[in-house]
């Protein structure tokens, strides 16, 4: 093995090492170091891998599904290298396999999983050097002010995949989404897509702050047979005949509990098989779903894709459970309008009036721009909430947002510090067995879970920079 | 209330702004009524009071200006001379002007406002932004001109014909072009900005004299809100934006 590439790891662990010292909380920083020394430092290290590498990206749920096909692969005795901090960047991806590494040239795990940002799918599948699969779940409006357009992302990824270094990578694929399931229009073979196949779980109409909404080849509306969630559904076009492909891997009979758990029949070439969930609303039915149709391409068995996902807990932050002075925490992170609507709409499924704590920043993670609030559907809450605690550092237009959803201003409180925040949601008279729904956005989260770590709530916060 | 392709160029929390509105007429007893036109549909320049157009992707605003010219020009002129209420935001704004000049191709729009939209190499205008209002249209509070605060997120950028008045001066952002110091323009009460955030939610006081223009009232003459929850989140939008 080159000296030289031994060397910089070394350095690069060294000097990742450093900055944690001085308070710099990164799990990308040695991994961005090695790569400024070392630009093929990702190809090199994870050609070590003897089962290659999968990747995944989406604007939903890429952190969850990684842990969820992490928990299949577990029941598989299949060691991964994964990104499980959600550190989805080149520096994140190279700071895994730089972890992983073993300075005799071999590496610590077999399969390399990684979940990828959007707008990196392209560079780190090529830097991958034929990825065994890529995994691509949906595309929706995130953050406005990061990425511009939707159509930009789309038409990165579909040149990406033209690539030498994707074309013999399988493709796993969600039908429900016109705009993933395209990308697999030119593929003769190596396509597999995924689907929810459930009538009684079909919405009214298509929401508010559903995007993709025209034919990808000929420009005229889809026809929507029934929509599931944002824009994911069965549709057609009624100017080309293009039809959503039919998928291999479905969920049928979907059932949802609440902001607890829920069921689906799962259905693979392989077979068919009930499997439940740890973890709340249609989302989660979706990402796990894709976990299954990614394990079912690589010829997982069913036995354990239903146990793997059985045992998946919510990933770092998202849908979490804590204790807290005798209540039950629930940490439901809301990222962009889809996201929050999913949550929102679990939430409601759970009767009576819910106590929230809604921590809204604009730091760069979260998006500077917070305007996505209005698009998304807080007037779930209308009627729905005893009390609103808005944190974070837009907490007024938090609660501007709710008290035009239809919360009363009365049960509104704005307190922009976190950690008063919290003590005055949580310590409200009359709350002892109610539970708290926090709903952060993505630096919110991280300070929340600080915050309880401080405090001796959880075992660790770890914190990670994209 | 009308709101043109209300499922085409809504990309930007645009139901933001039509919600304030809504809500600030129910809670004083305003009749509010919301309708809509999107492709291939007539309009009645005489039916409503506020004509809304709100942002989009590049490839829907191009559908929405050939409809525009093709259905709706003509009506908007009308309502334009009528002295009714025209909002155009972001791409809604750069569709009242003359032309938008994408890369390869240019828009043809309205030109309800004497402007022009080009792209040019470089970033897109991206930030928070905070501006005064022309004391023309929306006089002064204080004896000072009243500001609106909120995001910018756009790659035109909009020249100001001879014939155009700006809708404000920057304070802090972009504005039109990054380099003007001018923010929108606005001829009559068609008024055209860049400004998100949502506009109104941010701006509550503009709402409000959306609602009192349309109808023909002084702001005065509107009943007062509760509206301590809205100042805080106009003074943390100012805030944000460094004013």
């Amino acid at each position: 093995m080159a000296r030289g590439l031994a060397m910089k790891m070394a350095l690069a662990r060294g000097l990742g090492a450093l900055s944690r010292l001085r308070g710099g909380a990164g799990t990308s920083a040695p991994g961005k170091a090695l790569l400024r020394m070392d630009p093929e430092a990702i190809g090199e290290l994870s050609a070590r891998l003897p089962e290659g590498s999968v990747l995944l990206s989406a604007t939903n749920g890429k952190t969850t599904t990684a842990t969820m096909i992490a928990s299949i692969f577990s029941h598989e005795g299949l060691r991964l290298v994964h990104n499980r901090a959600g550190a989805n960047m080149a520096g994140g991806i190279a700071s895994t396999l730089l972890a992983a590494a073993r300075p005799g040239g071999g590496i610590d795990g077999e399969l390399g999983l990684f979940e990828v940002d959007e707008m990196w799918l392209a560079s780190i599948a090529s830097q991958l050097r034929r990825p065994r699969a890529i995994l691509l779940s949906n595309l929706f409006r995130d953050q406005l002010d990061r990425y511009g357009e939707l159509e930009t992302i789309a038409a990165r990824w579909a040149y990406a995949l033209r690539d030498d270094h994707t074309r013999e990578s399988a493709l796993v694929l969600n039908a429900d989404d016109p705009v993933i399931a395209d990308l697999g229009r030119e593929r003769a073979r190596g396509v597999l897509y995924f689907g929810i196949e459930d009538q009684g779980l079909s919405l009214p109409g298509i929401a508010h702050a559903a995007d993709a909404k025209h034919c990808r080849r000929c420009g005229a509306p889809y026809v929507f047979d029934a929509i599931y969630l944002g824009h994911l559904g069965h549709y057609h076009c009624p100017g080309c005949g293009q039809t959503r492909p039919h998928p291999q891997v479905s969920a049928e009979q979907v059932s949802l509990e609440g902001v607890r758990a829920s069921a689906f029949t799962l259905r693979t070439p392989a077979g068919s098989e009930r499997v439940t969930l740890a973890l709340p609303g249609l989302y989660n039915v979706y990402n796990a779903l894709a976990a299954a149709a990614l394990a079912s391409a690589l010829q997982v068995p069913l036995a354990s894709i239903r146990a793997g996902l059985r045992d998946a807990r919510a990933a770092f932050g998202r849908a979490e459970t804590l204790q807290l002075d005798g209540r039950e925490l629930r940490i439901l992170l809301v990222k962009n309008p889809v996201g929050a609507n999913e949550v929102l709409r679990t939430l409601a499924l759970e009767p009576g009036s819910h106590d929230v704590l809604a921590i809204l920043n604009d730091n760069i993670a979260d998006g500077r721009d917070v305007s996505w609030v209005w698009d998304a559907d807080f007037e779930l809450l209308a009627g729905r909430v005893r009390r609103a605690t808005c944190a974070g550092t837009r907490a007024a237009e938090m609660a501007l947002r709710l008290k035009y959803a239809g919360v009363e201003p009365r049960r509104i409180v704005v307190q922009p510090d976190l950690a008063t925040a919290l003590a005055r949601a949580s310590g409200d008279a009359g709350t002892s067995g109610r539970p708290l729904y926090a709903l952060p956005t993505y630096t919110a989260m991280l300070s929340l879970r600080e915050l309880l770590a401080r405090r001796g709530h959880i075992a660790s916060a770890m914190s990670t920079e994209g | 209330m009308c709101a043109l392709y209300p499922d085409l160029l809504n990309i930007y929390a645009d139901r933001g702004n039509l919600l304030v509105l809504e809500r600030r007429c129910r809670w004083r007893g305003i009749g509010f009524e919301a309708s809509s036109s999107g492709l291939g549909d007539r309009l009645d320049p005489g039916a409503h009071d506020l004509f809304y157009i709100g942002g989009g992707q590049d490839r829907d605003q191009e559908l929405c200006a050939e409809d525009l010219l093709a259905t709706k020009a003509r009506a908007l002129r009308e309502a334009h001379a009528n002295e009714r209420l025209v909002l155009g935001i972001c791409g809604g704004y750069q569709l009242l002007g003359h032309s938008y000049a994408l890369a390869g191709e240019t828009i043809e729009g309205v030109g309800l406002l004497d402007v022009r939209t080009v792209r040019e190499p470089g970033p897109r205008l991206i930030g928070n932004v905070a501006f005064e209002v022309s004391p023309t249209l929306t006089g002064t509070e204080d004896g000072r001109p009243r500001v609106l605060a909120g995001f910018e997120n756009h790659g035109g950028r909009t020249r100001l014909g001879a014939g155009a008045t700006p809708l404000g001066r920057v304070l802090r952002g972009h504005g039109n072009d990054g380099r003007s110091g001018w923010e929108g323009a606005f001829s009559g009460h068609t008024i055209g900005t860049y400004l998100h955030g949502p506009l109104l939610p941010k701006n509550t006081w503009f709402a409000d004299w959306l609602i009192a223009t349309a109808l023909g009232l002084d702001e005065h003459e509107l009943a007062p809100l509760p509206d301590e929850l809205e100042r805080d989140a106009h003074a943390g939008a100012l805030r944000v934006a460094g004013v």
